[in-house]
């Protein structure tokens, strides 16, 4: 079984349809690339998964459990997928430790010890295990959003929502972290993930997806997708037509 | 020449002034809880509480604070309570102050990035973690100069509850003055102590103001 | 106790409240364009104007800012006639008013004097227009703009305090409110009553601020 499915979704900002009957299995441990246009509806793809955007048809399934727009379900929802943004977020306010101990201690009502010693280890699991006591203005971008992502991890989601989480990134900063994705794909971990990194999608991902106008209009392994792309949208878009 | 030496007027002015220094800390420490009981409000996903706090606060910004001041003496009295000016006077501004802080703390929520909202909400933070957690803290640094510079206003409203018969400092001058026929020194002396209430929070506000700029700029 | 709420009791009252009404618009009419004028002066002296008198009006703006504007108005109506200057109560309510008004719009047009860009000002001068020039004709108007929201919220603020002038037996809305009930005993409505009066007054003058915005400020022209 799938650990994430994607029924018919549809999602309308006002007359906007942006998601037009996505439909889309994950299997559990698979790495999905998903590319295409400014304005294809990835990012509200991701959202949505993440319940950050409400939709308007179809079903997300999560581990077998239906998201659903009320708080309860939220919850729940959040607390199997894990999402990391493409501007950080990290909390100004909280050292990179803090940043990865809160919501395993006020969600999961984790002992402080107990959240002290695993934010450690994702710290060090990122490669930043000596910055457990800097603030996130002290951090490179590359460094904070290694943190974003240790701080999803200690949720010990069952998947990583990936939004572009390079592209605000300087060039020389990039490959920093996709190398912690990169070992994460490798450990086995589920990962969705929005790239315009062709090259890393090519390598990691088990599949690609291509979006195009609200739809999944190409879908497939990586040497399938970037080797022999079928339809006219996708060469364009990569640039072979 | 009156039997009152100026000091005899200061001394009972001084006296008096305790009572808008207690009345004001009541209405601002009460205003404080009510109004980040209206913030949650104010800023809830629910339609309805949010239509309430609007209602609230539009209610309280919007009409005359003596008005209201009237209204909760004599209104409280229809209901069957008798009250005294002291309950009318706190209650009112108690309730007056929470509408405006309210509203100032709502800009400082609303000045936190919408980034903060969904990272801790894809971290499955509740509304009330997330505000408690990560909104309020970091909302909280930029209120301190809005929140103190509108003590000042508290304090200066505090003046209006000698209408309704609440002995302060604006009261004591009146009746100082029935007795002394100096109404020049009586309200010269009552308007330096507001001065001296009011301006030290006025100028640390101000400097509060400045350094979270500087502060800010250094970013 | 059951009370019945009976605002027919009120209706004999009617010319009394409408008299407090057109007081009520006076003083914040006369109060409001004097006091943004004052406004407008002094905001001049701190950003523009001689240097010798920018602490007489500093002091000046933090004083009324940091003492109650019922305190200042007994002052003007009672303390000063013991230095020989007798006001009638309207000339004391109103002299209040524009005081009051001046000070704080005095601080509200300055920030948006301080957030003219340099540029202007060197523009203005590049044009041979001398300081005074430049400010009337370069910075004042978009200056106003910027703040025009604000300065029209102040005016409705004193507006609401202008209640308290009833204090000095100016027949204003609370006025009426008080001597109804004085008369009926029908305090409660009476002051239903006048607040739903001050309600309205604010919601028109808001929309007068408006419309005066939209006339003296035709088009979007602040340079930001
Ligand atoms: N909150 C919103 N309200 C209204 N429209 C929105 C909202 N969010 C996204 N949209 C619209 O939905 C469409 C898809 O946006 P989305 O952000 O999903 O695109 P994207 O594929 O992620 O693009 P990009 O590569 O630029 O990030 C766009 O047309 C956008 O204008
Ligand atoms: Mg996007």
């Amino acid at each position: 079984m799938s650990l994430i499915a994607i029924t018919e979704v549809r999602k309308r900002f006002g007359d906007n349809e942006v998601l037009k009957g996505i439909n889309l299995d994950v299997a559990a441990g698979e790495v999905i690339a998903i590319i295409g246009k400014s304005g294809s509806g990835k990012s509200t793809l991701l959202r949505c998964i993440n319940g950050l955007e409400t939709i308007d048809e179809g079903t997300i399934l999560v581990a077998g459990a239906q998201l659903a727009p009320d708080e309860l379900h939220l919850r729940a929802l959040r607390l199997k997928v894990g999402m990391i943004f493409q501007s950080f977020n990290l909390f100004p306010h909280l050292t990179a430790g803090r940043n990865v101990m809160l919501s395993p201690m006020v969600v999961k009502k984790v002992p402080a010890k107990e959240a002290q010693a695993e934010a450690q280890a994702r710290l060090e699991q990122v490669g930043l295990g000596h910055k457990f006591d800097a603030y996130p203005d002290e951090l490179s971008g590359g460094q904070q959003q290694r943190v974003a992502i240790a701080r999803a991890l200690a949720m010990k989601p069952l998947a990583l929502l990936c939004d572009e989480i390079t592209s605000a990134l300087d060039p020389e900063l990039v490959n920093e972290v996709l190398q912690v994705v990169g070992k994460l794909a490798a450990e086995g971990m589920t990962l969705l993930m929005v790239t315009h990194e062709m090259r890393f999608a090519r390598e990691v991902c088990d599949r690609v997806v291509f979006m195009h106008q609200g739809r999944v209009h190409e879908i497939g392994p990586p040497e399938e997708v970037f080797g022999a792309p079928k339809t006219l949208e996708l060469q364009q878009f990569l640039g072979i037509a | 020449m009156s039997p009152f030496t100026t000091w005899d007027i200061v001394r009972n002015l001084l006296f008096a002034a305790q009572w808008t220094v207690i009345l004001s800390l009541v209405a601002f420490i009460g205003g404080g809880v009510v109004g980040l009981l209206m913030l949650f409000a104010r800023t809830s996903k629910r339609v309805a509480a949010r239509r309430l706090a609007i209602l609230y606060i539009e209610l309280f910004q919007g009409t005359p604070l003596l008005m209201q001041l009237f209204l909760f003496f004599f209104g409280l009295s229809l209901i069957g309570f008798n009250v005294p000016p002291w309950l009318a006077a706190g209650l009112a501004l108690t309730l007056w102050t929470a509408a405006f802080l309210a509203e100032i703390w709502r800009g400082c929520v609303e000045a936190i990035p919408r980034g903060q909202w969904e990272a801790s909400s894809s971290l499955a933070m509740s509304y009330f973690e997330q505000m408690r957690y990560v909104v309020l803290p970091q909302a909280l640094r930029i209120a301190v100069p809005p929140t103190v510079g509108f003590s000042v206003q508290v304090v200066k409203a505090t003046a209006l509850t000698s209408i309704i018969g609440f002995v302060e400092l604006s009261k004591a001058s009146t009746m100082i003055t029935n007795a002394t026929f100096q109404p020049f020194v009586v309200y010269g002396f009552a308007a330096l102590m507001y001065f001296a209430l009011c301006w030290p929070l006025s100028k640390s506000s101000q400097l509060l103001e400045r350094k979270l700029n500087v502060a800010h700029r250094n970013h | 106790m059951a009370y019945s709420l009976d605002f027919g009791a009120l209706a004999e009252y009617a010319p009394i409240f409408a008299k407090g009404v057109a007081v009520t618009s006076e003083l914040t009419l006369v109060g409001g364009v004097l006091g943004v004028g004052l406004g407008i002066l002094c905001a001049w002296v701190r950003t523009d104007g001689p240097k010798a008198l920018r602490p007489i009006v500093s002091l000046y703006v933090e004083v009324i800012r940091n003492t109650p504007f019922l305190i200042q108005l007994f002052f003007i109506f009672f303390g000063l006639p013991s230095i020989g200057v007798s006001l009638t109560e309207m000339q004391a309510a109103i002299l209040a008013m524009v005081v009051n008004l001046g000070a704080y719009a005095a601080e509200i047009i300055r920030a948006g004097i301080e957030a003219t860009p340099r540029g202007q000002f060197e523009a203005g001068a590049s044009l041979a227009m001398t300081r005074l020039q430049i400010f009337r004709n370069v910075v004042l108007v978009p200056a106003l703009q910027r703040i025009w929201p604000a300065l029209s919220s102040q005016i409705i603020i004193v507006m609401f305090g202008s209640a308290v002038c009833s204090q000095i037996a100016v027949e204003d809305i609370t006025f009426a409110a008080n001597f109804i009930q004085s008369r009926n005993f029908r305090a409660f409505e009476a002051y239903i009553v006048a607040t739903v009066l001050y309600l309205i007054l604010a919601l028109i003058l808001r929309q007068i601020m408006r419309s005066l915005g939209t006339i003296i400020f035709p088009r979007r022209r602040v340079v930001r």
